[in-house]
């Protein structure tokens, strides 16, 4: 299947039930499919009038306790920040699809790109949480887009899935895993009484992640973009307003481990390591193969969490390997996030491409034999 | 009033965050008394806003209530109602939050004819920004951003809506507030989109700008410019000219948007039937 009709399917096994969405290339296929397949599970699909209200129906749709999901590429991904913002700090889970083009602007809609890495991270004002997940297959976009609902429920935060366009729209071989045999994780419910309910009391859980009731429920709670206190309500007080975002935030730490995921190939002997993600991690893997025929001690880090940036593997690496070699299709976006991580222990070189085609195994490999 | 109005407000949360004199109470006050008419259940109610003055009265009201991003309740709303339909769901938006940076989710709300009602208080100017001119401010008024009088012309967002594709379209006025709540109660018991604009006034932002200097005097211009649908049969354009229409504008009877849904659910059903 394609990689958009893989994202569409794994979505609706992890439990999506409501999708809105706005035509745009290179992601219109995942709406096209999820008109199609929502209504015969009972979910319900929406094209809505324009990027920003396909993001505002998902939060006001998992709300009522819907697991809500929306897809785009860059132009559509910019419109919906502000949103992306409102359910980071109301706690609302959702997945955002974006599958990347050529930017900035309305660039080449139809050509691959990874430049929205750092917008992914940061696209939204203020400091606040999210999880950005990539897979570099069709068949891990599926198992890939059941791990982001996961995530999104477990920590009540919008993920960001970030396809680019050849993952997209390739056709690769997919085999479905049975559905009794896919880990589904669901947002964790109040067991209070109504009246006792503390909407953002993250202490009624596990001290970072409040239990989260249905609209429509008996709980009767206020959810506001503004700053609030444990009852939901808005409060400008210092302290409270520094324990909401320390909170928040802090999502991403105690989540850090069981959000990682990060394939190694090779990198136990090697002497280079390419790091890479989505498509030109498929590329470095081929890359890798040859360097390992021609005598080169190659390996690939394949980060399949960008965000948070998987830290503790690059340093690992960076500490035994002579160089790590970073191809994006973007001017250098993780690449600084490699040389932080790696702290000087071990060269860092980039490798860019920026012409609206994907980078070849050819190319990573000249630079492999170059080091 | 069956219950005491007290009985639908969360009074914890007062006092309000509204300026003396300001109509949004009022208007507040005619949804509530128009909840109660209808006998809705608190649970099964939930209000949803933007960004605004307006915006913050849901916080101040015991349901599920939303206060989202600014101009865009109308679509978080859709996917509320999507997903549980059997909810009565209510917006409560200012007039700049719902005519400018909400306007497109307005006219496409109207023209899925989704069971929302929508109720605009209008002041006629931003207000949580201290007096900017909004969609609605009328030509020649001045306002912060317009300090040698507004040169554009507000919309008629009754007739806007209605041509969008509404149910039921109305206006009223804080002056006239138990009109103007049976006219809210008519729109929420409407099955489809109903939208009601609620002329309300703004004394500190509005008012002691143009010549009105205080709610009193506000009041009182409403009351002198509000004419019936019937009273404004009578008059010429020209005598129409500085008056507004009060009253239930139009009504139409069309599908609704999540009951029509229910109809894509079974031919997915059907088609699914087929194929096994």
């Amino acid at each position: 299947m394609q990689g958009n009709e893989a994202c569409a399917e794994g979505a609706v096994a992890a439990g999506m039930r409501f999708f809105a969405g706005y035509p745009i290339t290179p992601s219109t296929e995942i709406a096209e499919h999820l008109a199609a397949i929502l209504p015969k599970v009972g979910g319900k699909f929406i094209q809505m009038e324009d990027e920003i209200a396909s993001i505002s129906a998902v939060i006001g749709a998992s709300l009522t306790g819907a697991k809500s999901m929306t897809a785009t590429s860059g132009p559509g991904f910019s419109l919906k920040q502000e949103s992306i913002g409102f359910a980071a700090i109301a706690e609302v889970p959702c997945v955002i699809v974006n599958v990347m083009r050529v930017g900035p602007s309305t660039g080449v809609p139809t050509a691959p790109s990874q430049a929205d890495v750092m917008q992914a991270r940061w696209g939204t004002h203020g400091d606040h949480p999210v999880v950005v997940l990539c897979p570099t297959s069709v068949a891990e976009t599926y198992t890939l887009i059941v791990e982001a609902f996961n995530i999104s429920e477990r920590w009540r935060i919008p993920v960001i899935f970030l396809m680019d366009e050849v993952v997209g729209h390739m056709r690769e071989k997919v085999e479905i895993p049975d559905s009794g045999k896919l880990k589904i994780v669901n947002r964790a419910y109040p067991d209070c009484e109504p009246e006792d309910y503390l909407p953002f009391d993250a202490d009624a859980g596990d001290g970072v992640v409040p239990p989260m009731a249905d609209f429509g429920t008996g709980y009767r709670f206020h959810v506001t973009g503004l700053t609030h206190d444990r009852t939901g309500f808005p409060t400008t007080k210092r302290p409270e307003v520094d324990a909401l975002i320390r909170r928040l935030d802090s999502k991403i730490d105690k989540a850090r481990q069981e959000v990682t995921f990060v394939d190694e190939v090779l990198t136990d002997d090697a002497d280079i390591v390419v790091f890479a993600y989505g498509i030109t991690a498929r590329a470095g893997a081929k890359a890798v193969r040859d360097a390992r025929a021609s005598g080169i001690a190659a390996g690939l880090l394949k980060a399949k969490t960008l965000w948070p940036f998987p830290d503790e593997y690059v340093e690992r690496i960076a500490q035994k390997a002579r160089a790590i070699v970073v191809p994006e299709m973007n001017m250098g976006q993780l690449v600084h996030e490699v040389e932080r991580a790696s702290k000087g222990k071990t060269k860092v070189i980039s490798l860019t491409r920026v012409d609206a085609e994907p980078i070849s195994p050819s190319e990573i490999l000249s630079v492999l034999k170059e080091v | 009033m069956a219950k005491p109005i007290t009985y639908y407000l969360r009074t914890d949360k007062m006092p309000h965050i509204w300026c003396e004199g300001c109509g949004h109470g009022i208007v507040l006050g005619a949804v509530l008394r128009a909840i109660d008419s209808l006998d809705l259940d608190k649970d099964n109610v939930c209000v949803v806003s933007g960004i605004g003055c307006a915006s913050r009265a849901p916080g101040y009201l015991d349901f599920d209530t939303l206060h989202t991003t600014h101009g865009r309740a109308l679509a978080f709303a859709t996917g509320i109602k999507m997903m549980k339909p059997g909810l009565d769901v209510i917006v409560l938006a200012g007039d700049g939050d719902l005519a400018a940076i909400g306007g497109n989710h307005l006219i496409h709300a109207a023209r899925r004819n989704i069971n929302i009602t929508t109720i605009c208080f209008n002041n006629s100017i931003y207000g949580m920004t201290s007096g900017q001119y909004s969609p609605m401010t009328p030509t020649g008024k001045i306002a912060t951003t317009a300090p040698y009088g507004h040169i554009e012309e507000p919309f008629d967002l009754c007739e806007l809506v209605f041509a969008a594709g509404a149910s039921l379209v109305g206006r009223g006025a804080a002056y006239h507030s138990g009109p103007l709540s049976r006219l809210i109660a008519k729109a929420i018991a409407t099955d489809g989109f109903a939208f009601v604009e609620a002329v309300s006034q703004c004394p500190t932002y509005f008012g002691r700008r143009n010549k009105m200097k205080n709610a009193l005097a506000m009041l009182d211009w409403q009351k002198e410019h509000a004419v019936t649908k019937k009273a404004a049969s009578r008059l010429s354009p020209e005598e129409l000219a500085d008056k507004f229409v009060i009253g239930e504008l139009g009504t139409r009877t069309r599908p609704e948007y999540t009951k029509r849904y229910e109809s894509i659910i079974a031919a997915a059903a059907k088609e699914t039937d087929e194929n096994v």
